[in-house]
C-alpha cells in the first residue's frame, strides 16, 4: 500500500521506513521473545524426552524438527509488512472458514469428532488455524473503528457474525471446548476495540440465560466430561481416570519433584495422552512445584511480551493483533493447566511448543511470525482510514 | 486531519486501558494456577506421594462368561468353548518390547501381530491385560510356562471362544460375534478386555447386553513397581444369560436340506408366533468370524450373486404375486363391494380404457366367485374387485394382516418392506392410474414384501389374530411374552370372512382344479391349506405373449420367482409355512411341494413328544416342554 502525504506524526520513523531492508527488519526482530519461545521449546523437548521413556526417538526429535520449521515460518512471517498483511486478512479468514466447512464434509473423525483434514502429508486442524485468522480479520475490520463508531451497533454485527459462522462450524464437528474458545478470542477483540460496557453486561446475561438450554442439547461424553469435573472418584475406571491419575502425578512431585527420568506416574503409564494434553504434568511431577512454576512464569513471559508489543504499537491494526494472538496464547496455557490440575473439565486443548502435535505448534508459530511482524512495524504507517 | 489524531488517540487510549486490564486479568488467572500448582504439590503433596509411591490403587476388570444361544429344546446353538491364550499387562512388564522379543524366541510372532500387541499396549491403560496370542497348543502353553521367569508380565489364561455347533444352519438366526470395534470401547470399560466379543448380527446383536453379562472388578493395592500388595474388594460381575429361542435346530436342518440354493422358507407356530424354522440358502459359517474373516473369505460371500451373508427370509423383498388374493379378498368383503356370490365372467382377459390385462389361464376360467376366484387363482376376478375398492383399502388390509409394516422380530437389519399406497407414489412424484391399482389387485407391481411378513400375513389368516413373529422365548430361564395364543389381539375381521379364505384355501389344495392339488398331505396328518403365487420378474410383452412364449426358454434370472403360502392343519390351524424359490417358475410347480415336504416335516416333529428336556435347560427352570 502506498503511503499517501496526511496522517502521519512522527515523519522521522516515515524516513526510516523507505530504508527497511530485510537486514535492517532482522535487526528488529525482537530476539529476546524468539529466546523466550526457545526455552518453552527445550522445556517441552526435555519433558517429551522423558515421556518417550528416556529416549528422543519417540517424541522429543520430532518436537524438535517441527520447533526448527516453526521457527523459520515465524521469522519468515515476521519480516513481512504489516500492511501486506492487514491487506489480505480477509483473504486468510475466508481461507479459514473453506477449510472448516471442508473438514466437516470430509474430514477426518478423531474421538467421535471431525477435527482433522488431511492436506498431502499434513494433518492439520482448521480450527486452530480459525483462531489466528478470526483475530485477524476482526483487526481488520476494527482497524477503521473510531471510538464514536464503535458505539454504533449496526456496525458491530459484521463482525458479530465473523466470529458467530467459525463458531457455528466448530460446534458442529462437534468441539465444545474450541470453539467456546473461540468465542472468547471474539468477544475480548470486541472489548479490546471498544465496545461499550453495558454491551458486555448483556451478552452475559444473555449467556447466563442460554448456557442450561444449552446442556440440555450437549453430547453425551461432553455431558459425562462436566459430571465427573464435578465428582471424579465416581467414575474412577471411565472418564474421571484421567483427572484423578493427574492429580496424583501433579500431586506427587512435591516442591522439587522426583527428578528428571524419574516420575513414577508418567513412565508407568498411568498417565494418559502423557505426551499429548498432559504434558505439563510430566514436567510437574518430574520436576516439582519449582519446575512448573518457573514453566508457568516463562509461558507468563510469554503472553506479557504480546500485551507489551500491543501497547507499543501504533496502529489500531497491529494493536488489535498482538492483543488477540497473546489472549490465544493465554487461553491455550491456562486451559490446559487449569485442565491438568483438576480446575476445569478436561478438554483436549494442548500445551503448544510443550506438547507433542505438529497442528497446535505450527498455528501457535504462525501466530507469532504475525507478532513479530506487529513488533517490527510497529511504527508503520496506515493509509488514513476511508470513509 | 487533526481530528482523525484526535481519534486516534482516543482509541488508543481506550484500547490501552482495556489492554491493561485485561492483561491484569490474565496474570491473575495465571497467578490462580500457580497458587493451585501449590496446593496440589506442597499442601496436598504428601497425600499424593502416599498414592503415587506405596498405595497406588490398581483397578482389574473381571470377564463375566457370555450367555448361549439356545434352540427351543435347550440345545446349545450359540455357546462358549475353551482358549488358551497368552496376555501381557504392561504394568508389570515394565519393557514391553523386551518381553516380547524373548516371547518371540519361545513362540514366534508375526509382525502384524506384534504391531497389533505394541498398538493395543499403547492405547489401553497400563492394567489392562492385551492378548499376545489366541487358540496356544498345549505344547506352547508348555513351553511359556517354562519359560516365566523370562517373561514378566505375560501369564497364560484360559478364555473363551464363540462356538455354532450348527454351523451354517442358524448362521441367519444366531448371528456372529467379533471383536468390539474401537468405536464401541468407552461405552463400557469391559470391552477394553482382551478376548472380548460382542455380537455383531443376529440374535447375538439383538440380545448382545443380555449376552455380554456386566464386568466385575478387584481393587488391588499396588506398589511403586506394580507389585500387588492385598487385594482391597471384589465387585462380583454378573455373567452373561442364556437366551433361550423358539427356533428347534432338528427342523431347522430339515427344511434347510428341503431348500435348494435360492430358497428361502418361513415356518410360523399360527398361533404362538414363535418361528419354528427359519431357513435361507445359500448360508454362511458363522465360527469363521471368530478370529477374524480372511479376506479372500469376505470377497468370495460378498461377491456371490446369491448372498449368502444375507438373511433372504427377513431381507429378501419381493413382490407376493397371487399369495396375496386373500387380502383383496378381506378388503373386498370389508368395503361391502361385492357379496362373496357375486360371480364375475372371466373370458382370459380384462380391459380397462385401452389397456387389456391378462389371465394366468388363457381360455379364461368363465363365471367364478370369490371362493372360486381363489381356488382357480383367477385374476379377472381380482382385477375387479382391485378396481372397486381402490388402493388404499387394499394396503390398509394388508398393514393389518402384517405387510409392510415393522415386525419387531428380534433380528436386526429386518426389511419392513413396501405396501404400495397412492400417497407413496405421489410423494416419487408420479401418480397413481387405476391401472396400477388393478395390477396391484393380483400382487404384482410396486410390493416388496419379505418372506417373514407373507408367512405373518398366513399365520393371521389362520388364526384372525394379530400375531406377531418372533424368536426369544426365555431369557436366563425365565419366559418371556407372547407365547400363548390368547396373547394377541383380534385383527377385528368377521369370523365368516375368515372363514371363506380358509376354505377357499383348502380348496386350492384338496379339490379338483385347485392350483396345488400336488400339494395334499399324506393321509392321517390333517389337511393343508394354501395359496400358490408366481411373480414376474420381467414382463410379458404382448409379442411374446402372441408367439406362445415358454417360461423354460427364457434365461433363469428372468424366470418368475415361485411362492407358496400355507397351514395346517386346515380345520384347527396350528403351523404357518412359506417358501419362495427364486425364479422357480411356477408357484404351485416349485414352492408348493417344498412347503408340503416342509409342513410333514413340522407336523412329524411336533406329533410324538419330544425327548425329555436336557438337564442343564431343567436346572435353569425355563419351559421344558417343546410343544407349541
Amino acid at each position: 500500500m502506498m503511503l499517501r502525504e496526511p496522517a502521519i506524526y512522527e515523519r522521522r520513523l516515515l524516513m526510516r521506513k523507505h530504508s527497511f531492508g530485510i537486514l535492517e527488519k532482522l535487526w528488529h526482530i525482537p530476539w529476546i521473545f524468539v529466546l523466550m519461545l526457545c526455552g518453552v521449546a527445550a522445556i517441552g523437548y526435555v519433558a517429551l524426552y522423558s515421556a518417550g521413556g528416556g529416549t528422543p526417538e519417540a517424541y522429543a526429535t520430532k518436537h524438535a524438527l517441527r520447533f526448527g520449521f516453526g521457527l523459520v515460518l515465524m521469522l519468515s512471517i515476521a519480516l513481512v509488512d504489516i500492511r501486506v498483511i492487514a491487506r489480505f486478512a480477509w483473504l486468510g479468514y475466508a481461507a479459514a472458514v473453506v477449510l472448516l466447512v471442508l473438514v466437516l464434509l470430509h474430514g477426518n473423525i478423531g474421538k467421535g469428532a471431525q477435527r482433522w483434514i488431511d492436506i498431502g502429508p499434513v494433518q492439520i486442524q482448521p480450527s486452530e488455524l480459525m483462531k489466528i485468522m478470526l483475530v485477524l480479520g476482526l483487526a481488520a475490520w476494527f482497524h477503521r473503528a473510531s471510538w464514536e463508531r464503535m458505539g454504533n451497533v449496526l456496525f458491530l454485527i459484521p463482525p458479530a457474525l465473523m466470529v458467530l459462522l467459525p463458531v457455528g462450524l466448530i460446534l458442529k464437528q462437534p468441539n465444545l471446548g474450541t470453539a467456546l474458545i473461540t468465542g472468547m478470542i471474539g468477544a475480548t477483540m470486541f472489548w479490546a476495540a471498544g465496545t461499550r460496557w453495558w454491551k458486555f453486561a448483556l451478552l452475559i446475561a444473555c449467556v447466563g440465560f442460554v448456557a442450561p438450554i444449552a446442556y440440555e442439547h450437549l453430547h453425551d461424553y461432553q455431558r459425562a466430561r462436566i459430571t465427573t469435573f464435578l465428582d471424579p472418584e465416581s467414575d474412577p475406571l471411565g472418564a474421571g481416570y484421567n483427572i484423578i491419575q493427574s492429580k496424583i502425578a501433579l500431586g506427587s512431585g512435591g516442591l522439587w519433584g522426583k527428578g528428571f527420568l524419574q516420575g513414577t506416574q508418567g513412565h508407568l503409564n498411568f498417565l494418559p495422552e502423557k505426551q499429548t494434553d498432559f504434558i505439563f504434568t510430566m514436567v510437574a511431577e518430574e520436576f516439582g512445584l519449582v519446575g512448573a512454576l518457573g514453566t508457568l512464569g516463562l509461558l507468563a513471559l510469554v503472553i506479557i511480551f504480546a500485551m507489551l508489543t500491543a501497547l507499543r504499537c501504533r496502529h489500531q491494526f497491529g494493536r488489535l493483533v498482538a492483543l488477540g494472538l497473546g489472549m490465544n496464547y493465554f487461553l491455550y496455557v491456562f486451559v490446559n493447566i487449569a485442565m491438568v490440575t483438576g480446575s476445569i473439565p478436561v478438554g483436549g486443548v494442548p500445551l503448544p511448543l510443550i506438547s507433542h502435535g505438529g497442528s497446535a505448534m505450527l498455528t501457535v508459530m504462525l501466530g507469532f511470525g504475525l507478532l513479530g511482524s506487529v513488533y517490527v512495524h510497529r511504527d508503520a504507517e496506515f493509509a488514513a482510514a476511508k470513509e | 486531519m487533526s481530528t482523525t489524531r484526535k481519534e486516534e488517540e482516543a482509541r488508543r487510549g481506550v484500547f490501552t486501558r482495556r489492554a491493561l486490564l485485561l492483561g491484569a486479568g490474565q496474570l491473575a488467572a495465571l497467578g490462580f494456577l500457580g497458587w493451585r500448582l501449590h496446593k496440589l504439590q506442597v499442601e496436598e503433596g504428601e497425600r499424593y506421594a502416599t498414592l503415587a509411591e506405596e498405595n497406588r490403587i490398581s483397578v482389574r476388570l473381571v470377564a463375566p462368561p457370555r450367555g448361549r444361544v439356545l434352540d427351543r429344546e435347550g440345545k446349545v446353538i450359540g455357546g462358549s468353548q475353551l482358549n488358551w491364550r497368552a496376555l501381557i499387562v504392561a504394568e508389570d512388564a515394565r519393557d514391553v518390547s523386551a518381553v516380547l522379543d524373548t516371547f518371540h524366541r519361545i513362540v514366534p510372532l508375526t509382525d502384524p501381530e506384534r504391531a497389533r500387541i505394541e498398538r493395543e499396549v499403547r492405547r489401553r491403560r497400563r492394567f489392562i491385560p492385551v492378548t499376545v496370542r489366541e487358540f496356544l497348543t498345549w505344547e506352547e502353553m508348555a513351553r511359556i510356562e517354562m519359560n516365566a521367569p523370562d517373561l514378566p508380565g505375560i501369564s497364560v489364561d484360559v478364555g473363551t471362544t464363540r462356538e455354532y455347533p450348527e454351523r451354517e444352519h442358524m448362521a441367519h438366526i444366531v448371528g456372529y460375534v467379533a471383536p468390539p470395534a474401537e468405536a464401541d470401547i468407552g461405552e463400557d470399560p469391559l470391552l477394553e478386555l482382551p478376548g472380548i466379543r460382542v455380537g455383531r448380527a443376529g440374535i447375538e446383536r439383538f440380545h448382545d447386553k443380555i449376552l455380554r453379562g456386566r464386568a466385575g472388578s478387584i481393587r488391588l493395592e499396588v506398589n511403586a513397581v506394580g507389585r500387588v500388595i492385598r487385594e482391597l474388594d471384589r465387585r462380583e460381575g454378573q455373567p452373561g444369560q442364556d437366551v433361550q429361542i423358539s427356533l428347534d435346530a432338528e427342523l431347522q436342518r430339515a427344511v434347510r436340506a428341503r431348500c435348494e440354493e435360492g430358497t428361502s422358507a418361513v415356518v410360523l407356530d399360527a398361533r404362538s408366533g414363535e418361528v419354528l424354522a427359519m431357513a435361507t440358502q445359500p448360508s454362511f459359517d458363522p465360527n469363521l468370524f471368530n478370529s477374524g474373516v480372511s479376506s479372500s473369505q469376505w470377497r468370495t460371500w460378498t461377491r456371490n450373486r446369491q448372498t449368502p451373508l444375507i438373511n433372504k427370509a427377513t431381507n429378501g423383498l419381493y413382490a407376493p404375486g397371487s399369495t396375496f388374493k386373500m387380502v383383496v379378498a378381506l378388503a373386498a368383503l370389508e368395503a361391502r363391494v361385492c357379496t362373496p356370490g357375486e360371480r364375475v365372467y372371466c373370458p382370459g382377459h380384462y380391459d380397462l380404457g385401452d389397456t387389456r390385462f391378462h389371465c394366468h389361464s388363457r381360455g379364461g376360467h368363465g363365471n367364478v366367485d370369490m371362493r372360486g376366484a381363489i381356488k382357480y387363482s383367477c385374476d379377472v376376478y381380482f382385477y375387479e374387485m382391485a378396481r372397486r375398492i381402490g388402493m388404499d383399502r387394499i394396503a390398509a388390509m394388508g398393514r393389518r394382516l402384517g405387510l409392510g409394516v415393522d415386525l419387531e422380530i428380534e433380528l436386526p437389519g429386518t426389511r419392513r418392506g413396501l405396501m404400495p399406497t397412492r400417497e407413496w407414489r405421489l410423494a416419487q412424484g408420479k401418480p397413481w392410474n387405476l391401472g396400477d391399482t388393478v395390477v396391484h389387485g393380483i400382487g404384482q407391481g410396486f410390493y416388496q414384501l419379505t418372506p417373514l411378513a407373507l408367512t405373518t400375513m398366513t399365520a393371521r389368516l389362520a388364526t384372525g389374530r394379530a400375531v406377531q413373529p418372533h424368536l426369544t422365548r426365555a431369557i436366563g430361564g425365565k419366559p418371556v411374552r407372547g407365547i400363548r395364543a390368547e396373547d394377541w389381539p383380534s385383527l377385528g375381521i368377521p369370523e365368516r370372512d375368515l372363514r371363506l379364505m380358509r376354505e377357499a384355501m383348502w380348496a386350492v389344495v384338496n379339490e379338483e382344479g385347485g392350483t396345488a392339488r400336488g400339494a395334499r398331505l399324506p393321509a392321517g396328518m390333517g389337511q393343508l391349506a394354501g395359496k400358490t403365487g408366481t411373480t414376474q420378474v420381467r414382463r410379458v410383452s404382448r409379442e411374446q405373449r402372441e408367439r406362445g412364449f415358454r417360461v423354460e426358454s427364457m434365461p433363469r434370472e428372468w424366470r418368475p420367482h415361485a411362492l407358496f403360502v400355507a397351514f395346517a392343519p386346515a380345520d384347527n390351524p396350528q403351523f404357518a409355512v412359506m417358501v419362495i424359490v427364486e425364479h422357480g417358475t411356477s408357484g404351485s410347480g416349485a414352492a408348493a411341494p417344498i412347503a408340503r415336504d416342509i409342513m410333514i416335516d413340522t407336523i412329524n416333529r411336533f406329533r410324538q413328544p419330544v425327548t425329555a428336556p436336557p438337564a442343564r435347560m431343567a436346572e435353569a427352570g425355563s419351559p421344558g416342554n417343546p410343544r407349541p
